[in-house]
């Protein structure tokens, strides 16, 4: 039975919340504010509180999670989010401080933002960080944004951002949201950036590259010194999009592979919860002679207090309208705490290791188009099974009736009926078999009876749903039928 | 010291000689010796998580709070009042564990959540459509800019200045980059005259920025000032406080073309400045132009109603560089706890949560007007928000604190011609006696 929508369980007259009572005299907002901007009806539902418990709760029952099983999204690095976390980011003195209280009443929130600066630049190895940006791709926009007042200071005239073909697709709508055109970049026979293609559009209207390392088919590009060095040769920046970031900490840094200004995603690698889409934060590294440029405020320590400084000439200005999605960074806090320094290499550790048990096993019933030791993730492909008339969208979709998350489908872009699956450290070999196996009865059942991939899911709460219609005859607001 | 990774060193044993390598070094082995970190990562060991709570409590304990003090800050964020049973939702992990819905069979419960925050920012709004949430008020109005010029094809806005200074920068710092230019509109008496307006507006301005309740928390004039912009073929884009919209009649039926705001009256604790919500609604016309993801509802091969995220078409994972926008992650769990805030809140509520925030600020603007000394620079109507003029503000200010109060933003961080000028908010959650205490306090300080 589907659950209604919040409006059809509204009943006028019932209340879910008992406000204090008014304990001023009143007066007559029509006295005070003209009539024709006083409200005559207000859409929204009237339920009780146990009614609206039951409808959330419900409809929660419907997702799968984290908590629920295995979730292995390539890319997004869907770890366990430990609970004592959710804790901290709950204690009164950081949820309930308001962003304009004076620093001096402000100096625990201080001192942890500080100290987070200080943890994330030394394991990137960058200079100075800002926690600002709300999510990756805003971290991305923040660093091009970098990029081009360093590009502009030096009165450079610069155009272009190399990206290779794996790269996210934020990363190219992101320089487009800066006015930099894309200059894309092909792959190599290893699935490494190819670097005769890089060195032939390589010219001076090169404002940078972006680049993630490990990319997006899980491989860690060994050439990465000497691309650096190539982007450098035009007084061209490195862009490290730390999405990945999960696979290499405490093993190699962004900032020892000759990156200049680097991306982080803490609702991936630093175990913050990622809340059915958000949200995220996207803290921003640079090196030092790109520091001046970081968005305001800064937080500054003299020795004795913090404070948060808003005055630097330099600055790209805020890009948000806060310190960052605080609560968030606080999570990330505890965690680094508690892993340490051991703890987060063993992260990195796991996950590279859990990755290549499922390639290894993986590779003998899908096609793998790379095939060498991959980082925290790996690209199958599911090519082979088109004799069956079966595609990669099928495998994903009878996955769902196995109780597991699909991985990463169709991307990256370069590799045939993709399938991007990232397990992460935080799983058990017993729940690495199991997803393995449900992948291999998922191929022979492609060659026996495809029609069970073809009709997947038949166990979930809806079954596959008409997306062209939804586009084509868009209802997305309760109040508007659509036409 | 981290117990989150499970597996057992027989485990890893049986997992490399799966691999074919001795050890997990060996999977690391094509890093280049010269990239590879000498040596440890410079930060501390790992500690016990109760070690961990320990330190962290310390922490924030050394801040001041809403809790134990009392707060008349508004300027964006504001102390409202939020039902305990919103959190205990939000904590259910099959919410806050799950991803951006790709997999729509298994995420039926985020999408309905999203599409039923799309319907009811709509209702509030009196727009049309509304996507699945944005960063912060501020982006979502540096994105609502974006979609303006993208539509009309020409590059100046007009910004009005009684528009939050913060969100000013903002958007300066975000759409400058695309070639927009933004013009500020100065105001008098604490709100714009339209007639300004209409003195700077030409055929080369895409959209005029304006904000209700303004800044000063005064009611400006948007339907007049949307007619100007629609009168010279711009937009009207309104940045409004959602709470506000429990009293006041819809930038909808007022002309606005696109709606931004800051969901965090909605129930979404003060944290600091984040995370909150972005909201993002406009007219029909735009919908191709909105950025971020959006729900829509359909049928499953077997005609049961289910939702999708639909017209991705606009996205960055599908059109790369030509997208909307490059957003991603959004603030989902943050919209969620809005939604459930308004659910909750109903009809009813939202009205007298707005009511009350109104019948407080005027009670108190009436027992600030006792107090010798005390001014008010602006004359207009003024939902539950306003400037007061306070000989010495500063000082006066910094003393309150340490009595417990948080009285006021001193305006001239942003104003200098609103020297000794404080922004003070009242909400539902402000008692009488906090405010009387609040003004005995005051004209202590001032005149004793």
């Amino acid at each position: 039975m589907a659950e209604p929508l919040i409006f059809d369980l509204s009943v006028n007259g019932r209340r879910g919340f008992a406000l204090p009572a008014l304990d001023v005299p009143e007066v007559d907002p029509a006295d005070h504010i003209p009539a024709r901007f006083l409200r005559q009806e207000l859409p929204l539902p009237s339920l009780s509180e146990l009614e609206v418990v039951r409808h959330f709760t419900r409809l929660s029952r419907l997702n799968h999670s984290v908590d629920i099983g295995f979730y292995p999204l390539g890319s997004c690095t869907m770890k366990y989010n430990p609970r004592v976390n959710e804790n901290m980011a709950r204690l009164a003195g950081f949820a309930n401080i308001h962003p304009q209280q004076p620093d001096e009443t402000v100096q625990g929130a201080l001192q942890v933002l500080k100290s987070l600066e200080e943890s994330f630049a030394e394991i990137t190895g960058m200079d100075a960080m800002t926690l600002q940006p709300a999510a990756g791709a805003q971290g991305e926009l923040t660093g091009l944004l970098i990029m081009k007042s360093y590009h502009q200071k030096k009165g450079n005239h610069k155009t272009k951002i190399m990206i290779p073909d794996s790269g996210h697709g934020t990363n190219p709508a992101s320089c487009a949201m800066v006015g930099y055109e894309v200059v894309n970049i092909k792959s190599d026979a290893r699935g490494g950036v190819d670097i005769e293609d890089l060195k032939s559009k390589l010219g001076p209207d090169i404002a940078g590259l972006m680049i993630t390392n490990p990319n997006t088919l899980g491989l860690f590009d060994e050439n990465i010194g000497e691309l650096a060095h190539l982007i450098h040769s035009v007084d061209g920046l490195v862009y490290y999009d730390g999405a990945n970031l999960n696979a290499i900490m405490g093993w190699t840094r962004p900032g020892d592979m000759g990156f200049d200004i680097v991306h982080i995603n803490l609702h991936k690698t630093f175990s913050t919860p990622h809340g059915g889409g958000g949200p995220g934060s996207g803290p921003v590294g640079v090196k030092k002679h790109l520091e001046a440029f970081l968005p305001i405020p800064r937080i500054q320590f003299d020795g004795k207090k913090y404070h948060l400084q808003t005055k630097c000439r330099e600055s790209v200005g805020p890009v948000l309208a806060s310190v960052g999605n605080f609560l968030v960074l606080v999570r990330a806090f505890a965690y680094i705490l508690v892993n340490g320094r051991e703890g987060l290499k063993n992260v990195s550790a796991y996950a590279v290791l859990n990755a290549n048990y499922m390639m290894q096993r993986l590779k003998k019933t899908f096609d793998l188009p790379f095939d060498r030791f991959c980082k925290h993730e790996f690209v199958l492909s599911g090519k082979g099974l088109a004799k069956y008339g079966v595609k990669t969208l099928d495998v994903a979709k009878r996955l769902l009736d196995f109780g597991f998350h699909a991985p990463t489908i169709y991307f990256p872009m370069i590799v045939e009926e993709s399938m991007m699956i990232e397990p992460t450290e935080t799983e058990s070999k017993a729940t690495l078999d199991c997803f393995i196996e449900a992948m291999e009865m998922i191929a022979d059942e492609a060659s026996k009876n495809p029609e069970n991939l073809k009709n997947a899911p038949t166990s979930t709460p809806v079954r596959r749903l008409d997306e062209a219609t939804a586009a084509r005859k868009p209802d997305i607001n309760y109040f508007q039928k659509p036409e | 010291m981290a117990n989150y990774i499970p597996t057992t060193p027989d485990e890893l044993q049986e997992m490399l000689g799966a691999i074919g390598v001795r050890n997990i070094e060996d999977l690391f082995a094509e890093i280049p010796p010269e990239l590879r970190l000498q040596g440890e990562l410079n930060i501390p060991q790992g500690m016990s998580e109760p070690e961990m709570i320990r330190k962290v409590t310390r922490l924030a304990q050394a801040n001041e709070t809403v809790d134990n003090n009392c707060c008349f800050l508004g300027g964006g964020a504001y102390d409202h009042i939020i039902p305990s049973v919103i959190d205990h939702l939000l904590l259910r992990g099959d919410f806050f564990t799950a991803y951006t819905p790709y997999q729509p069979e298994v995420s039926q419960g985020t999408l309905q959540c999203i599409y039923e925050f799309q319907s009811l920012i709509c209702g509030l709004t009196g727009m049309d459509q509304a996507n699945a949430s944005m960063y912060d008020g501020s982006t979502a109005a540096a994105e609502a800019i974006n979609m303006a010029t993208a539509q009309t094809r020409r590059n100046r806005v007009l910004l009005l200045q009684t528009v939050n200074p913060d969100y000013r920068r903002v958007i300066g710092a975000l759409t400058t980059p695309l070639g927009t230019e933004t013009v500020n509109v100065p105001f008098e008496d604490g709100a714009i005259d339209p007639a300004k307006v209409q003195e700077l507006i030409n055929d080369q301005v895409a959209a005029v920025v304006m904000q209700y309740p303004n800044f000063f928390g005064c009611i400006e004039d948007i339907e007049r000032i949307s007619e100007i912009a629609h009168n010279a073929g711009a937009l009207a884009i309104v940045v409004v406080n959602p709470i506000a919209l429990g009293l006041l009649e819809t930038p909808g039926k007022l002309s606005a073309d696109i709606v931004a705001g800051e969901g965090q009256p909605l129930g979404i604790p003060l944290s600091y400045g984040g995370p909150y919500v972005g909201f993002l609604a406009a007219k029909k016309a735009l919908l191709r132009r909105m950025p971020g993801r959006i729900v829509g509802r359909t049928l499953d091969v077997d005609g049961k109603a289910g939702f999708v995220l639909t017209l991705q078409a606009r996205e960055q994972h599908i059109r790369r560089e030509k997208a909307s926008s490059n957003i991603c992650s959004n603030q989902a769990l943050m919209a969620l706890n809005a939604t459930i805030y308004m659910s909750l809140m109903g009809r009813d509520g939202l009205k007298e949560v707005a009511l009350q925030c109104f019948q407080k600020a005027h009670y108190f603007k009436r027992e600030l007007a006792k107090i010798e000394g005390v001014s008010f620079p602006f004359t207009g109507s003024f939902f539950h928000e306003l400037v007061v003029k306070i000989p010495n503000a500063r000082k006066v200010i910094g003393k309150m604190a340490k009595q417990g109060i948080f009285a006021g933003i001193p305006l001239d961080n942003w104003f200098t011609n609103l020297k000794d000028c404080v922004l003070i908010a009242v909400t539902e959650k402000r008692s009488k006696d906090e405010m009387d205490h609040y003004c005995n306090l005051l004209g202590g300080l001032i005149n004793g």
